[in-house]
């Protein structure tokens, strides 16, 4: 609060002395800090431009073309998006993402913010505890993913003997696949996101608890009209991580499953791969990526929008 | 198109050691073309061996140097897409045979009719590899490498279980009464296997059946799917009873490739088609004896997949005439004799079929002949219809093996053509 009314009283000042000692010193302090902080700010700006913006308008451009691997693009539009509807993988892919989406925010939630509030408390052993949790977010996606393609290889995995005869984990049945994907998906983000939840939960003063306690507030109430609450924007964020991840599932798919059996578990983004890569044709692929960030941003507006909302 | 694992067999030739006969190769170059550029390729890690044995061999005679950049399987397709929209391709790149129509038509290669059509050997080297090449005319790319497919079978477990060790199946019935005859056997052993779950491997050896019985998988345009054809139907019901009643490995089901050399490596399996090029692969590295026979009709007759991978100059490459230099070489008896022939492989020229080196196993002289038997499909959009995970092809094979067979195949006609259509 003090900065902002420091920063505040610093600003006043300059930009209403500005135009009265213009004569005398043509290069004002004030032009000169907006040129410094453009300065400053120059960096990220081209990054982002570079990196962002002129790549995201150069999708929009190509979803509006045929646009071959070499050659010049020819303008086709609508014929990009329109062609969509007749897709049926992108249909099924559609509804297993949002299957797997809902399946995997609601569990990995729970299950991070069960480790959270598990390490919570600096007791014996918490910190083992926090690491064990952490570690598997070392591993790189894909590595974990070709590690548990790995072990439940029927022939050469730990989890091959498990079943009396032969069993396929990752491509035996559409469950199956689905239920090994999640499994691997929990092991390595739960801790990652535990981590998130945790910074949440000691960013609450624990004279909150203590007061409440006082109060005579049971450990349910503790939890419901303190904890969550004060958790709202860190529960926000860990959200839409997940979403945005879910939605953006490739990685466990495209290695685990091959996106079988039976396109059982295709992806939004194997069917832009599989557009752009197997078809070549970089229209299509751009068009999906297009309405797919779309969604992406309505979800996120949607979501933030009503997280804050209540927190206000 | 076939699996990773044949990058292995690949590697085992190329262990066997290749020697670099340069001297007359040199005087068949033109010396404007080679002037000790360095040259580019791409392969998959399948051919990889193959190539960098070219390589070796030509850069011990020559100014001029290609180096070999391989890339995983899987991931080449993209690969080459994304450094073809970035115009960062190499000099030359090779692709799987069954892509070169996609890539001819995307213009990815250079026009080569001129040079090619000025090659003494341009009428020797494997015609269905260069009409695969070739797009509205053009020849883009020339045979590479040359893999087929035929039936591996464990003499040791035919003998076992009482057959004829030297009497291959001749039809795909006989085949199957084989497989049953090694399946008895029990234990863990199996009387054959196949890739359910897995594209390109059912393309490389069912379709030879079909073939063999005088059917066919599309039209020669390669348009219009005809999977629901009769003798298609019998193939894929042949196989659907070997699965059902067990004969044919569990694991069969959801083998997607990579683990399917294994399988006919562990000498589990009875009797199996696969690449031939797995035939030196298996015997290094087994304690049995492993027969070979062409891919047989259900009723007789024999056919095969003539696979592989074509290669062709980029179309951006500022380096075409000393591209074409190596690409020309590669076609010389030398080449094919000393360096392909030598190392067990299958020359892309016709006409060296018969070779000093080819002569002294009958099992390769068998093979090599069967080329003239087999063909190499021809569709402009292969990938995405056939061998990616994706493919319409595998839904209608799957539905053929573990579903429902009879509406898998009329939608499958119905989806392929709809997918072959889409370019």
């Amino acid at each position: 609060m003090t900065r902002s009314v420091a920063r505040r009283a610093d600003a006043g000042p300059l930009t209403q002395g500005a135009p009265t000692v213009r004569v005398a010193r043509p290069r004002t302090r004030a032009s000169r800090r907006a040129w410094v902080g453009a300065a400053y700010a120059a960096p990220t700006a081209f990054m982002v431009g570079a990196f962002f913006v002129v790549p995201l308008g150069l999708v929009v451009w190509m979803s509006l073309h045929a646009w071959p691997l070499l050659g010049v693009p020819a303008l086709n539009a609508p014929d990009n998006y329109s062609g969509l509807g007749s897709n049926d993988l992108l249909r099924g892919a559609v509804t297993f993402t949002v299957k797997y989406t809902v399946i995997i925010t609601v569990l990995l939630f729970l299950l991070s913010f069960g480790l959270a509030l598990m390490v919570q408390h600096r007791r014996r052993g918490v910190g083992f505890l926090r690491t064990a949790f952490f570690l598997p977010a070392a591993v790189g996606f894909a590595s974990a993913s070709l590690l548990f393609l790995g072990m439940l290889n029927d022939e050469i995995g730990p989890f091959g003997g498990l079943h009396r005869g032969y069993v396929s984990w990752t491509s035996g049945s559409p469950d199956l696949a689905l239920g090994s994907s999640v499994v691997l998906v929990l092991w390595r983000f739960a801790g990652f996101n535990m981590l998130i939840l945790l910074t949440g939960l000691q960013a609450i003063p624990l004279e909150v608890y203590e007061a409440a306690r006082i109060d005579g507030a049971g450990r349910w109430q503790l939890f419901r009209r303190i904890t969550v609450p004060l958790m709202r924007p860190t529960i926000a964020l860990v959200l839409t991580l997940m979403i945005t991840g879910s939605l953006l599932a490739f990685d466990q798919f495209w290695i685990l499953t091959r996106g079988g059996p039976d396109n059982s578990t295709t992806s939004l983004v194997m069917v832009i791969y599989r557009e752009a890569f197997i078809k070549l044709d970089l229209g299509s692929a751009a068009a999906i990526s297009v309405v797919l960030l779309v969604v992406l941003v309505v979800v996120n507006v949607v979501q933030l929008g009503v997280l804050r909302r209540r927190s206000h | 198109m076939i699996s990773a694992s044949r990058t292995l067999a690949l590697a085992v030739v190329a262990a066997l050691g290749l020697s670099a006969c340069g001297t007359s190769a040199a005087t068949s170059s033109t010396a404007a073309a080679d002037d000790g550029t360095t040259l580019t390729i791409w392969t998959r890690a399948a051919t990889e061996t193959v190539s960098k044995a070219y390589a070796d061999a030509y850069n011990a005679g020559h100014k001029n140097k290609v180096k070999v950049t391989a890339y995983p399987n899987e991931e080449y397709p993209a690969k080459l897409a994304s450094a073809a929209g970035a115009k960062a391709l190499p000099d030359m790149f090779a692709s799987d045979v069954v892509f070169a129509p996609q890539y001819a038509s995307q213009g990815l290669w250079l026009d080569i009719t001129a040079r090619l059509g000025g090659s003494a050997v341009k009428d020797k080297v494997a015609p269905a590899h260069v009409r695969n090449a070739t797009w509205k005319g053009k020849n883009y790319a020339i045979p590479h490498t040359i893999d087929m497919s035929v039936m591996l079978y464990n003499k040791d477990l035919f003998t076992k279980a009482g057959l004829d060790p030297d009497k291959p199946p001749t039809t795909l019935t006989q085949f199957a009464d084989d497989a049953r005859a090694v399946n008895k056997l029990g234990g863990d052993v199996h009387g054959t296997y196949f890739g359910g779950n897995c594209g390109g491997c059912n393309v490389f050896t069912m379709w030879p059946s079909v073939w063999a019985g005088g059917g066919s998988v599309m039209s020669d345009d390669g348009t219009t799917s005809t999977i629901n054809s009769p003798q298609m139907a019998a193939v894929f019901a042949l196989y659907r009873k070997l699965y059902e009643e067990g004969v044919a490995a569990p694991a069969s089901k959801d083998e997607a490739g990579p683990t399917w050399l294994d399988a006919l490596q562990s000498g589990k399996i009875g009797i199996a088609p696969g690449p031939a090029v797995w035939l030196g692969l298996i015997e290094s590295k087994a304690t049995f004896k492993l027969g070979v026979a062409p891919i047989s009709g259900i009723d007789g007759g024999e056919s095969t997949f003539v696979g592989g991978d074509v290669l062709g100059i980029s179309a951006t490459s500022k380096h075409a005439d000393q591209a074409w230099d190596f690409l020309s070489w590669t076609m010389s008896d030398e080449a094919q004799v000393e360096v392909i022939a030598k190392n067990k492989g299958v020359p892309t020229r016709t006409d060296l079929a018969a070779n000093k080196y080819s002569s002294a196993d009958p099992r390769l002289v068998e093979i090599n002949n069967l080329m003239a038997k087999g063909k190499t499909p021809y569709a402009a959009n292969f990938n995405a219809t056939y061998n990616d995970p994706q493919s319409p092809w595998i839904t209608t094979f799957r539905g053929a093996f573990f579903g429902d067979a009879t509406k898998a195949l009329s939608d499958g006609a119905t989806a392929l053509t709809a997918s072959l259509r889409q370019h």
